[in-house]
């Protein structure tokens, strides 16, 4: 089964995925996700560095509410999960789900790496991919 | 230029009242002003008021009496009571007017906000994946501030113990209950460091000011603390706020920063003048980081301010002497408003049970998303 993405042109695919900011033609400022729409023609898309630093944490310990959350777990079978900010040096710190069994060891500043991890199934049963970081090995 | 006074509070008490809608509240909130100043709706000339979720503020009219007043819906987020003030302020400030009302209310459903992502310019996808929280949002800012500055889990937990402490002793309060600061750090976790009891709830109430010129306040015999500074502020580049899929590496002021500074700047006083705050309290590390982003303190001595009960009432800064969002909760229109009106109870000697002693200069800063604050600063 194959996988998609949660989004287009949030991330590239593949073995080196990158998350995809965007570069303001005017001043060089990047932000992410890449603006898209008339607000679009502004930017040039830039793949960003897969490593960071650790900028903060915090952790989702309750099921958000529905909408806009649209995991397919629901209040018994939700899991707490990490989610942070990753500094992306010389670029932007981006908001990011963050992959670790042990919530207390997270420390700002600390090495993390961009992955791909399924999200939720499709209606076709492949998953759905969003972006997030691991702690580097 | 003239100046502007606050000539009348009225409130209707915080919390859950399943048989009054929020309109009825700030009803009930102007009314109590009206009363607490001695004038009348037909006397008002203008009208500033707002309400995030309990309909349009100007359906008031019908019901307080429809005399023509010019009166203007204000919409901005957590900080519309501020922003209604800040209209008020200006609209005599011009010249143009001598006496008006500025109002608001709300009424908004049990449990957390649920935004939809369209409504703040953002993908879809960042509301699904479940990064659309403010709780997120607080609990980030908070977790960076405390490993910068030194701040610990238990400045939280007394932060909240303080809040419920003072929230008993103010009739309009919601949480009448003090709880301890261990039962604080110890319950539920919601978004790490912050439990449950550090967290303000959506809650409903109404709250309203009468404001005068000089002039008509002495023409018409009244009285009432001089607003001595009022400024609102917004985001900049490099501010962290709520909903922000990505930060600027180069950080830049808050948006409390700058209007703090501005107002002041108007007042002519400083942070040292202050004797008495009401800041913006959305969870407990928000009181913590809102002290020094209004320049109350300087970034890490919260640790040793709080835990010496300094900002506790007989302390040497009592902050949120009504128990701020935390024991009051937080129906967003209104939510600016009661920090003005408990400031200016405390001014005029009437915070029986919660007073501090002779306050000359009463503070308050209300902060909301998408990233804007609005500050006042009362002269007794």
């Amino acid at each position: 089964m194959g996988a998609v993405a949660i989004a287009n042109g949030l991330f590239t695919m593949g073995e080196a995925p990158r998350l995809i900011g965007g570069r303001r033609k005017d001043d060089d400022r990047i932000v992410f996700p890449m603006p898209t729409g008339a607000e679009g023609a502004l930017y040039e898309p830039v793949e960003l560095s897969p490593r960071g630093a650790l900028w903060s944490f915090t952790v989702q310990r309750f099921r958000p509410k529905s909408p806009p959350y649209a995991g397919d777990d629901d209040e018994r079978s939700f899991k707490p999960f990490a989610l942070g900010y990753v500094e992306l040096p010389g670029e932007v710190i981006v908001e990011a789900r963050l992959l670790t069994d042990d919530f207390t060891s997270l420390r700002i500043g600390q090495p993390m790496d961009l992955v791909l991890t399924p999200f939720r199934k499709a209606a076709d049963g492949s998953d759905v991919l969003t972006y997030a970081f691991r702690p580097a090995a | 230029m003239t100046h502007v006074h606050i000539v009348g509070a009225g409130i209707h008490p915080f919390g859950r009242h399943d048989d009054k809608s929020g309109l009825d509240q700030g009803v009930f909130a102007v009314r109590e002003a009206l009363a607490d100043a001695g004038v009348d709706w037909t006397q008002m000339q203008f009208a500033f008021g707002g309400s995030s979720a309990a309909g349009n503020a100007d359906a008031a009219l019908p019901r307080l009496g429809l005399t023509g007043v010019q009166f203007i819906n204000v919409a901005n987020g957590c900080a519309t009571g501020g922003s209604a003030l800040l209209s008020g302020y200006w609209a005599i400030k011009s010249g143009e007017f001598d006496l008006g009302v500025v109002l608001g209310f709300d009424k908004h459903p049990r449990g957390a906000f649920n935004p939809s992502p369209a409504d703040w310019g953002l993908p879809d996808w960042y509301g699904e994946t479940g990064l659309m929280l403010t709780t997120q949002f607080f609990a980030n800012k908070i977790t960076r501030y405390m490993a910068l500055h030194g701040v610990s889990p238990m400045t939280l937990a007394l932060v909240a113990e303080k809040a419920f402490e003072n929230g008993a002793k103010a009739p309009h309060s919601w949480r009448k209950q003090p709880v301890d600061a261990e039962t604080i750090l110890t319950s539920q976790m919601v978004s790490d460091p912050l439990t449950k009891f550090m967290f303000c709830s959506p809650a409903e109430g109404g709250a309203a000011l009468i404001l005068a010129s000089d002039r008509k306040m002495r023409e018409l015999g009244l009285s009432g603390p001089k607003l001595r500074g009022a400024a609102v502020r917004t985001r900049v580049n490099g501010s962290f706020e709520v909903f922000s899929p990505s930060l600027d590496i180069e950080r830049g002021p808050s948006p409390t920063e700058l209007a703090s500074k501005a107002a002041y700047e108007m007042a002519g006083v400083g942070p040292a003048d202050i004797s008495v705050a009401q800041i913006q309290d959305t969870e407990s590390g928000a009181e913590v980081m809102h002290m020094a982003e209004n320049g109350l303190c300087a970034d890490g001595e919260q640790e040793r301010l709080i835990r010496n009960g300094e900002t506790r009432l007989g302390g040497r800064l009592p902050i949120n002497t009504d128990g701020g969002c935390l024991a009051c909760g937080e129906p967003i229109g209104a939510s600016g408003l009661r920090q003005v009106y408990e400031n200016v109870q405390q001014l005029r000697g009437r915070a029986a049970g919660r007073q501090v002693e002779a306050p000359r200069f009463g503070y308050s800063q209300v902060y909301g998303a998408p990233g804007l604050s609005a500050v006042a600063i009362l002269e007794a």
